[in-house]
């Protein structure tokens, strides 16, 4: 192949390299920060002075910068590369966003802060909400929540806060078998039992079943839409009135909001709540697994128990009231995730109205695509089309020795990082590809002749090459069952 | 072995008198993957028949372990504690979960047989 | 549009392959009365400029800590970040990348998570930590329903000097799952009796230290009470900085430590995203919320890090689940570590004392101003000052004077006795003697 047969001295590979835990290169003595000497004041802690050795390592800052700069490069990451997870939108991270959440004015204010003080934060985060409210066509949202299953939890309280408000507590919440495991677990933590509400042959929620299922004590359904199959319910006006009818309220998990956003608002539809993934949707970066935001846009009757604070108009200009006003209280410390609310509402003025629904229709087109150039080589869950995610599934596979799992892994040696895999549980190994508005038709020609190169290999025999991937990455497949059996969670120093 | 009976959740009970062995079978293991951990329930725990006695977790998935009948649990395995992956290599031997005292006898009757849980577990393929 | 690729021509083609005319053909699920003719009733695409000015706009009407002499507290603390942490941030490797579900191309995330759950468990004195949650706040939520769990017992006791926020997110996420809060009043002076309080149906007993007040406290006689009941001791620390200075809770007892790290390497950016530490002792790490990175090999018999215990959470269990988290703070925690990398243990111990003693010379200088009595006897960088009048309208007075007074309390506890003339003080290392004369002048005109 290539004649590099050798190994190096070094253990590093060029513009690889390994590196160390800071714990083992570090020092408790080294630091990368010069501070003044203290005055040696006697101290007044009471007498709890923490005096025993605590055992954190420092660098100089050449070595810190060295030391994370080099972690950074065991990453994959969208400014390398297209990122196909489904339900994760991994659009672009604008840079400009960065610019304007580090501006002294937004990054350095303190939440407690009197409201004279900060009537530019105020005034943004009443902008947002707005974007929110006519971009979904609800009268109200809640912006406090932290993240996307945050703001599940804000809706499924409010909706409970409103039946117990009416003197009519019930117990069930209905769920697709398709949802995400997060919706459940929502709903058990309001406590609320969960019933699965199967799907029908093309994936959408089951009317009929739905319908049978619903009753005086059902308080809630929890429904995706577009769904996790990536195809929209086109019965959810119904599914809405028959839950109505019932007593229910429509709760919408807004994780695929990009496929529709600018086009259609999900007010119309008759949602009742619905949160918003400001990292999925409007673009604030994932940062390796956080942090996120989920603003919860509300009907009329849920949004008397949102949780505080509010944000108020009076003479004096805006103010935070951040009493309970009769709602079920408050979800978090201070007043929501304001460093993702400035890079979201950078992203959507940058778009505009136009822009937006631009994106979305460009990201189902680019699913779209995807799904029409691979179905031949690889078997597609459902005739098209789809919405801005194509479901595959892994019956092409079939009798080739390779699973859902290994062609995954194989794509990483292709320079790319997998699909979602395994989700949604409704189909068999399933392959959820969402590769959206951002990527240029040159890029996704060069992903689909990867993947198609891949499955024609897969289905012609060649097994070692899946199996064994990835070859190229920083490192080969890791064990994760001695990592579940003898978990070592943190460095120890060797005695 | 006519003192062993299944359930439909692959759990598997030996008797020996008033007293049952309760483990998971060879179908459910390998359904599951590599063990890496299991939570048995705690001596002196009463139990109905259906109850959820524990749980085994795999790498990918959790598991709850039903009780096939009803009792008082005398044990559990607490060589689990330091080797889940018994539940793969030996599922009816070492790899047995806890132990029951019988609460009622009666309720075997509900369980499979060693051959009819085999036609039950081709069924399922 | 800058950030949209395709064009016509790209667009032409690609509808082509699929085989349809339009992309409206894509769309034919949604019913056609939804789909909307045309753009929202909102402003269209601008350019960065214009963005810039309009968002520079927004920015230039607050009066942020670094601008104005500043002595805010109360659960979010101001403090220098070094160059390098954002810097590093900035990196498209870290900023752009996504949870490290795929491990063998995401080492540098899951690397520097171990390294930060590796500082959490020292920091806090306990056995293992897990790799970050939202904020405090919640991962005192999250502790309650671990200790829940762990003891199946309902009732929770609150000490009446917890973070009111805190207190209440509490509340709100205990509301609907059966357990019995009961919470001591708030007070500022005397011994609270929460030992009193605690019997053999208690969960756990939270308590916050330094407290909302900034007073610190040996909890070691409170944890011996709750484990002679079978209940769990859970401490939460707002200010993380002061694991640097004071015994740290698993030198105390705790069980679980819900901490607060915006301290570090996270500006305040009025108060969000922060991020949640979370600590406990091994024998409960199976009960443990939200994200876990673990050491293992990979095929070639090389170290490498996996997130792992994943089966507890909701994307397996579903309604089983510890709780219902997807995220962690990934960003916000890797700011966290490189700090304290930065730091070290040294620069940590000395950063701490820095601020003790800013905050010792401080309380001297308040104290001997008529009207202002500094309340708390033992601190570490933030102390309770009672006032001659409401500290609400002193707060006022001063921030039209552009000083930043501190945080009156009767703001996060309306309608607690005496809480209306009690102002939160809090020093730190950016306080310069300007702003401390600033901040003095300024009472002093508004208390005589």
């Amino acid at each position: 192949m290539t004649g590099r047969e050798f190994d190096t001295f070094s253990g590093d590979h060029g513009l690889d390299h390994e590196e160390a835990l800071s714990f083992e290169t570090g020092a408790p003595d080294r630091c990368g920060v010069d501070l003044p000497r203290p005055e040696g004041l006697p101290a007044r802690l009471g007498g709890l002075e923490r005096t025993a050795p605590i055992g954190l390592a420092g660098l100089s800052e050449p070595q810190t910068v060295r030391h994370f700069t080099r972690l950074s490069r065991q990453n994959y990451a969208i400014d390398l590369g297209l990122y196909p997870l489904g339900s994760c939108t991994m659009k672009h991270n604008p840079r400009l966003n960065e610019k304007v959440a580090a501006l002294e004015g937004f990054a350095d204010l303190h939440p407690l802060q009197p409201a004279s003080t900060v009537q530019g934060a105020l005034a943004l985060i009443d902008s947002l909400a707005h974007w929110l409210k006519v971009l979904t066509g609800m009268p109200a949202v809640a912006m406090a929540p932290k993240a996307g299953a945050h703001g599940e939890l804000c809706g499924m309280m409010a909706i409970r806060a409103a039946h117990e408000a009416a003197g009519d507590a019930r117990q069930r919440v209905l769920v697709p078998e398709s949802a995400h495991g997060t919706n459940p677990a929502t709903a058990a933590l309001c406590g609320y039992g969960v019933e699965a509400v199967p799907a029908g042959a093309r994936g959408r929620v089951d009317l009929a079943a739905f319908g049978d299922k619903l009753g005086p004590d059902v308080a809630a359904v929890m429904v995706t839409n577009p769904n996790t199959c990536g195809l929209f319910e086109p019965d959810v006006a119904e599914l809405a009135r028959l839950a109505h009818d019932a007593g229910a309220y429509f709760y919408c998990d807004g994780a695929n909001f990009n496929a529709i956003v600018g086009r259609v608002r999900p007010g119309d539809l008759g949602i009742d709540a619905m949160h918003i993934n400001l990292h999925k949707t409007f673009s604030t970066p994932h940062g390796g697994g956080g942090p996120g935001a989920g603003p919860v846009v509300l009907s009329q009757a849920l949004a008397d128990f949102a949780p505080p604070p509010f944000i108020v108009h009076d003479q004096a200009g805006l103010r935070l009231d951040e009493s309970a006003r009769g709602g079920f209280g408050r979800m978090a410390a201070f007043h929501g995730q304001m460093g993702m609310f400035v890079r979201a509402l950078a992203y959507m003025m940058s778009h505009g109205a136009d822009g937006l629904r631009q994106a979305a229709e460009d990201a189902v087109l680019a699913a779209n695509y995807v799904l029409a150039e691979l179905k031949d080589d690889m078997t597609a869950s459902f005739p098209g089309p789809c919405m801005h995610e194509a479901l595959f599934d892994d019956r092409f596979l079939k009798d080739s020795g390779v699973s859902t799992l290994d062609f995954a892994k194989a794509m990483i040696d292709e320079g790319y990082h997998p699909m979602t895999i395994y989700f949604p549980l409704v189909v068999h190994g399933a392959m959820l590809i969402e590769p959206t508005e951002s990527e240029s038709k040159a890029e996704l020609d060069a992903f689909i002749a990867a993947l198609r190169s891949l499955a024609r290999a897969a289905k012609a025999g060649a097994r070692a090459r899946f199996t064994e991937a990835p070859q190229y990455a920083p490192r080969r497949r890791l064990d994760e069952t001695v990592a579940a059996r003898r978990p070592v969670l943190r460095w120890e120093k060797e005695r | 072995m006519s003192n062993l009976r299944f359930s439909k959740d692959h759990e598997w009970i030996r008797l020996d008198g008033a007293t049952g062995t309760v483990g998971i079978t060879d179908y459910a293991q390998n359904a599951l993957g590599d063990v890496v951990f299991v939570e048995p329930p705690e001596a002196g725990r009463e139990l109905n028949r259906g109850d959820e006695a524990g749980v085994i977790e795999s790498v990918k998935a959790a598991s709850e372990v039903y009780a096939p009948v009803g009792g008082t649990v005398i044990a559990g395995n607490e060589a689990l504690a330091e080797n889940p992956a018994l539940v793969n290599a030996d599922p009816l031997g070492e790899g047995w979960i806890f132990t029951i005292t019988l609460s009622d006898p009666g309720e075997l009757d509900g369980l499979m047989d060693e051959a009819a849980y085999q036609s039950y577990v081709e069924g399922l393929a | 549009m800058r950030y949209l690729p395709l064009d016509a021509q790209d667009r032409r083609a690609m509808l082509e392959a699929i085989g349809v005319a339009s992309v409206d053909e894509l769309f034919c699920d949604v019913p056609r009365e939804a789909i909307l003719d045309g753009p929202v009733d909102l402003p269209g695409h601008q350019g960065e400029q214009e963005v810039l000015r309009h968002l520079r706009d927004l920015a230039g009407r607050n009066l942020p800590t670094s601008a104005a002499p500043s002595f805010l507290g109360a659960g979010a603390y101001r403090h220098f970040i070094p160059a390098s942490v954002e810097y590093l941030l900035s990196r498209g490797e870290f900023l752009t990348a996504y949870t490290p579900y795929q491990p063998e191309i995401s080492q540098g995330t899951l690397q520097a998570l171990f390294e930060f759950q590796t500082q959490t468990a020292m920091l806090t004195g306990m056995e293992v930590a897990n790799a970050s949650l939202y904020d405090g706040s919640t991962a005192a939520a999250e502790a309650v329903l671990m200790a829940r769990r762990i003891t199946r017992r309902k009732k929770i006791v609150l000490s009446g000097r917890l973070h009111p926020h805190y207190a209440q997110t509490i509340a709100t996420m205990t509301r609907y799952t059966g357990e019995n809060i009961l919470a001591a009043p708030a007070s500022i002076e005397g011994a609270e009796d929460l030992a009193g309080m605690i019997d053999d149906e208690t969960a756990c007993v939270v308590v916050q230290n330094p407290d909302f007040f900034g007073a610190v406290g040996d909890l070691s006689a409170l944890a011996a009470a709750a484990h002679d009941q079978g209940a769990l001791l859970i401490v939460v620390v707002t200010e993380a900085l002061s694991l640097g200075a004071i015994r740290p809770p698993g030198d105390m007892g705790a069980d679980i430590v819900a901490g607060e790290g915006q301290s570090f390497g996270n500006p305040l950016s009025y108060g969000g995203p922060y991020l949640g530490l979370f600590a406990t002792r091994q024998r409960y790490v199976r009960q443990m919320p939200g994200r876990l990175v673990g050491q293992t090999v990979d095929a070639d018999g090389r170290r490498g890090y996996v997130l792992t215990l994943s089966t507890r959470e909701q994307h397996i269990r579903r309604e089983k689940a510890t709780s219902n988290i997807c995220t962690n703070s990934g960003l916000c925690a890797l700011a966290f570590c490189i700090h304290l990398t930065l730091l070290g243990e040294a620069g940590l111990r000395r950063l701490a004392t820095l601020n003790h003693e800013a905050a010792i010379t401080l309380a001297a200088a308040i104290d001997r101003l008529a009207g202002a009595e500094v309340v708390t006897k033992a601190f570490f960088n933030e102390f309770a000052v009672r006032l001659s009048r409401p500290a609400g309208a002193v707060v006022e007075a001063l921030a039209a004077r552009g000083v930043l007074a501190g945080v009156p309390a009767a703001r996060l506890l309306p309608g607690a006795g005496q809480m209306e003339t009690i102002l939160l003080v809090a020093a730190n290392e950016t306080q310069t003697s300007e702003d401390r004369a600033a901040l003095l002048a300024g009472l002093e005109e508004v208390l005589s």
